[in-house]
C-alpha cells in the first residue's frame, strides 16, 4: 500500500515535471479572431486557415525545431473595444508572453499601435492597418507586410494599364472608386490622386454609407459618369452589393477591379451571376492545388482535427490568407529562434528581430510548399512592407481564376509617400527615427 | 431630367423595402406597445434559417437542390421556425414582463436580438450564402427602351410582393375575427380582456405574424446581397421610416418606406457630391429627426391627447 503511494506521489512529481518541462517548449500565439457579428464569415475562414497551419506544424514537424506551437482565440467581433480587451488578456499568456499580435481590424490596430510598443510584442497587419508603418525607422514594433494600401492601389493602376496595352495609355481616361466610406476606404484618395496626375487619368471618388447594403444612387451617378474603370474598395456586404447593383445597372463587371478585402468567395457567392467575370487584387491566391494546402488536408482534415466547420472552404481566399498569417508567424519564430537559440520558446521582442529579417524568397517559398500562393518577401529595418505585390483574379461564375503574375506597385510614388507620412507621424509624437545602419 | 425620375423610381423602389421591415416593427408595436429592437435579428434568423433548410433537405430527402419543391419546403419550414419563435418569445421573454414598464419590454427585446443573432449563427453557422427567387436584378427593357429609365425587375416584384403583404395585412385587420381582436387588444389591454379576448393568445399570433413580415423581408433582402449578419442592419433603415410613418400604422410605414426611399437616393445624388457623398446612412435620420419637430407622433401616428 505505502509503495502504491510512493509511486503515485512520483507519478505525480514526474508528471509536474514533464508539465512544466512541456510548457517551457510552448509557443504562445494569442489569436484575437472574429467568428460571430457582421465579419464573422470573414474572420471564420481566415483564422481557420491560419490555426489550420499551425496545427500541420505541431502534427507534422513536432512544431518549429521540438518547439509546440499553442493558441488561444479571443473574440473581437471586429470591435475595437474588444480588440485592446483581447490585447490585454492574451499578452501574459503563455510561458513567454503572446509571439505576435494579429488583429485583422484596421480600427483595433490603431487602438494597440502605442501598446505593442510598450509592452514589446510585434504587431503584424498584413494587408490592412496603418500604411505609413512601412518604415520600419519610425514603427519598429509595426509591420504592415506583403502589401499595404498604397502599394495595391499602385498595383490596380499597374494592371489597368496592362489591360489598356500600357501604362500611358491610361492618359484620358475615367476610373471610379467606388469606396466604403471609413477610414480603410479613404486610405485610396491620396495614392490614386498622386498616380491620376502622374499618368494622367481621372479619379472620381464615390462614397457608400456603412454597411453598404443600398447602393442604387452610387450607381445610377457611375452610370452617368461613365467610367472606363470601377475600383471596388469595399469590405462585407457591400462587396455583393456593388456587383449586384453593377449588374442591375448595365455596368460591365469585367471593368471592375476590388481590392484584397472585396476580392474572396464571401463576396462573390452571394452576388450570385453578377459577380461573373469581376477581377480582384490578392496577395494570396485561391485554391487547394498547393502544397501547402495538401500538407494541411494530409496531416489535419485526414485526421479530423481541421478548424474549419465547413470544409468546402478549405482553399478560398480568405482561408488561404490564413495560411499566409501561418506561415509568415513560423517563419519569423523559425529566424528568431537561429538567433536566440533552436528548439527555444522567443520572446515577443525576439519575435520582433525574427520579423524584421524574415526572408522568404521563391526557394524557401517552394520548400514550403507555397511557391506562386504568396509572393516571396524581405523585410528590413527599413522596410516593413516586404514584397509590395498583387496577382488578379477572375471569378468564372464558381470559382477564382489567377488572370495575372505578381504584379508590383509603383514604389517611386509609394515609399516617399510613406516615408512623408512616417516623418509626419513622428514628428507628432517626438519619436526620433532609428538609423537602420547600427541596426544587426 | 431622365435621370432624376430613375434616382426616384429606384427610391421608392428600395422605400417599399424600407417599409416591409417598419411593418414588422409596426405589428408588433400595435398589439403589445413593445417597440421589438430585436426585428432586424429576426430578419437574418429567418433567412439564414431558409437558406440552411435549403442547404440540408437535398440531403435529408433526395431532391434536387434547385427544385421548386425544396424551396417550397424550406419555406414552409423556415415559417414554422418563425412561429416558434414567436410563441416562445411571447412565453418566455413577454409573459412573465406583463405589466411591466415599457422600457422594461424594451430591454428584453435588446436582450433578445443578440439571443436570436447568437442562436441563427450556432443553428447554421456564420458562412455567407447567396440566395435567388428566380428573379432577375434587371432592367427592364420595354421602359429602358421607351424612355431610357432604368427600373429593375427584381426591385418591381420586391415592391408588388410588399405591397401584396400590406393589402393582406390590412385586411385580415379590418375583416377577420382575429383582426378585430387584434385591433381591440392594441386599442386597450385591460378593456380587451375585460371582454374575453385572450392577450397572451393574440401576442402570439402577432409576433408569429411579424416573423413571417421577418421571413418575407429576409428573402428579398437576402436575394439582393446574400445572407449574411449585415441583414440585421435592415433595421436601421426601418427607423427613421416609422418615426416619419408613426410606429401604429400599417398605411404610415408604406408612405414613410417611400418618402425615405426616394429622399435618401436624391440626397446621395443632389446633395451628397457637395459634402463628401455617403450621405444615404444618417440623412434619413435628420429628415425624421426634422419631422418629429413637427408631428411627434408620425404622419399616422396617434396623437395623444393628455388631460390636465
Amino acid at each position: 500500500m505505502k509503495l502504491k503511494h510512493t509511486a503515485l506521489i512520483g507519478a505525480a512529481v514526474a508528471g509536474l515535471l514533464a508539465t512544466g518541462h512541456a510548457a517551457a517548449q510552448e509557443q504562445f500565439i494569442g489569436l484575437p479572431s472574429y467568428r460571430v457579428g457582421p465579419f464573422g464569415a470573414n474572420g471564420a475562414s481566415l483564422y481557420g486557415g491560419w490555426i489550420d497551419y499551425m496545427a500541420m506544424i505541431n502534427a507534422r514537424d513536432g512544431g518549429i525545431n521540438g518547439v509546440k506551437l499553442t493558441w488561444e482565440e479571443c473574440e473581437t467581433e471586429y470591435n475595437n473595444a474588444r480588440g485592446v480587451e483581447c490585447y490585454e488578456r492574451l499578452k501574459t499568456k503563455g510561458a513567454t508572453g503572446n509571439t505576435v499580435f494579429q488583429p485583422l481590424s484596421t480600427g483595433i490596430t490603431y487602438s494597440v499601435l502605442e501598446k505593442v510598443a510598450q509592452d514589446k510584442i510585434p504587431m503584424v497587419t498584413i494587408g490592412y492597418g496603418r500604411t505609413d508603418a512601412a518604415d520600419g525607422r519610425v514603427f519598429p514594433w509595426v509591420f504592415p507586410m506583403i502589401s499595404t494600401y498604397w502599394t495595391q492601389a499602385s498595383a490596380i493602376i499597374n494592371y489597368l494599364g496592362t489591360k489598356e496595352g500600357g501604362i500611358d495609355k491610361l492618359k484620358g481616361k475615367k476610373i471610379g472608386l467606388l469606396y466604403h466610406d471609413s477610414a480603410y476606404g479613404k486610405e485610396s484618395h491620396a495614392i490614386l490622386d498622386k498616380l491620376a496626375a502622374k499618368h494622367g487619368f481621372t479619379v472620381e471618388k464615390i462614397a457608400v454609407a456603412n454597411p453598404g447594403n443600398e447602393q442604387q444612387a452610387q450607381w445610377l451617378q457611375i452610370r452617368q459618369m461613365k467610367p472606363d474603370y470601377v475600383i471596388l474598395w469595399g469590405w462585407g456586404v457591400m462587396n455583393p452589393t456593388a456587383l449586384r447593383t453593377a449588374a442591375k445597372t448595365g455596368y460591365s463587371r469585367d471593368k471592375i477591379v476590388g481590392v484584397w478585402w472585396s476580392g474572396s468567395e464571401e463576396d462573390t457567392i452571394p452576388a450570385g451571376d453578377a459577380a461573373k467575370g469581376y477581377t480582384a487584387a490578392g496577395f494570396n491566391v485561391a485554391g487547394t492545388n498547393y502544397p501547402v494546402v495538401q500538407e494541411i488536408q494530409k496531416h489535419v482534415y485526414a485526421k479530423n482535427a481541421g478548424n474549419m466547420a465547413d470544409k468546402d472552404r478549405v482553399g478560398s481566399v480568405l482561408y488561404n490568407r490564413g495560411v499566409v498569417h501561418g506561415i509568415i508567424t513560423v517563419e519569423a519564430i523559425r529566424k528568431a529562434q537561429e538567433k536566440y537559440g533552436k528548439g527555444k520558446p522567443v520572446t515577443g521582442e525576439q519575435a520582433r528581430w525574427g520579423f524584421e529579417n524574415l526572408d522568404i524568397d521563391n526557394a524557401r517559398l517552394t520548400q514550403l510548399g507555397a511557391a506562386g500562393f504568396m509572393p516571396d518577401l524581405k523585410i528590413t529595418c527599413a522596410d516593413h512592407e516586404g514584397a509590395g505585390k498583387v496577382k488578379f483574379q477572375q471569378w468564372d461564375g464558381t470559382k477564382w481564376k489567377v488572370v495575372t503574375d505578381w504584379i508590383q506597385g509603383d514604389q517611386s510614388v509609394v515609399r516617399p509617400m510613406i516615408e512623408e507620412s512616417a516623418a509626419a507621424y513622428a514628428k507628432e509624437k517626438g519619436i526620433t527615427p532609428r538609423d537602420c545602419s547600427k541596426e544587426s | 431630367m431622365g435621370f432624376f425620375f430613375e434616382v426616384l423610381i429606384g427610391g421608392l423602389l428600395s422605400g417599399v423595402l424600407y417599409s416591409l421591415v417598419a411593418l414588422g416593427f409596426v405589428l408588433i408595436y400595435k398589439a403589445s406597445g413593445v417597440f421589438n429592437f430585436a426585428q432586424g435579428a429576426m430578419v437574418f434568423f429567418a433567412a439564414l434559417t431558409f437558406v440552411g433548410f435549403q442547404e440540408v433537405l437535398p440531403g435529408w430527402t433526395g431532391l434536387d437542390a434547385d427544385s421548386n419543391v425544396v424551396f417550397w419546403l424550406a419555406f414552409v419550414l423556415a415559417l414554422a421556425a418563425m412561429i416558434v419563435l414567436g410563441i416562445l418569445t411571447e412565453k418566455v421573454v413577454l409573459r412573465p414582463l406583463v405589466n411591466q414598464p415599457h422600457i422594461t419590454l424594451f430591454m428584453a427585446t435588446i436582450g433578445l436580438t443578440f439571443l436570436v443573432e447568437g442562436i441563427a449563427q450556432a443553428l447554421w453557422g456564420a458562412n455567407v450564402r447567396g440566395l435567388s427567387l428566380g428573379i432577375a436584378d434587371e432592367p427592364v427593357e420595354w421602359i429602358m427602351e421607351s424612355a431610357d429609365i432604368l427600373v429593375s425587375k427584381f426591385d418591381l416584384f420586391a415592391a408588388t410582393l410588399a405591397g401584396a403583404l400590406v393589402a393582406s395585412l390590412a385586411l385580415f385587420f379590418q375583416y377577420t375575427k382575429v383582426g378585430r381582436a387584434l385591433r381591440a387588444v392594441a386599442d386597450d389591454h385591460q378593456a380587451a380582456l375585460s371582454i374575453g379576448i385572450p392577450l397572451q393568445h393574440i401576442w402570439a399570433i402577432v409576433w408569429a405574424v411579424a416573423g413571417f413580415v421577418a421571413l418575407v423581408a429576409g428573402l428579398i433582402w437576402g436575394a439582393r446581397s446574400g445572407v449574411q449578419f449585415a441583414l440585421t442592419f435592415t433595421a436601421l433603415k426601418a427607423l427613421p421610416v416609422l418615426i416619419l410613418g408613426g410606429f401604429t400604422s400599417v398605411p404610415g410605414a408604406i408612405v414613410g418606406g417611400l418618402i425615405i426611399g426616394a429622399s435618401e437616393k436624391l440626397a446621395e445624388v443632389y446633395i451628397g457630391p457637395f459634402v463628401g457623398g455617403g450621405i444615404e446612412g444618417w440623412f434619413p435620420y435628420v429628415l425624421a429627426l426634422g419631422f418629429l419637430l413637427i408631428r411627434p407622433e408620425g404622419l399616422f401616428g396617434e396623437r395623444h391627447i393628455d388631460r390636465v
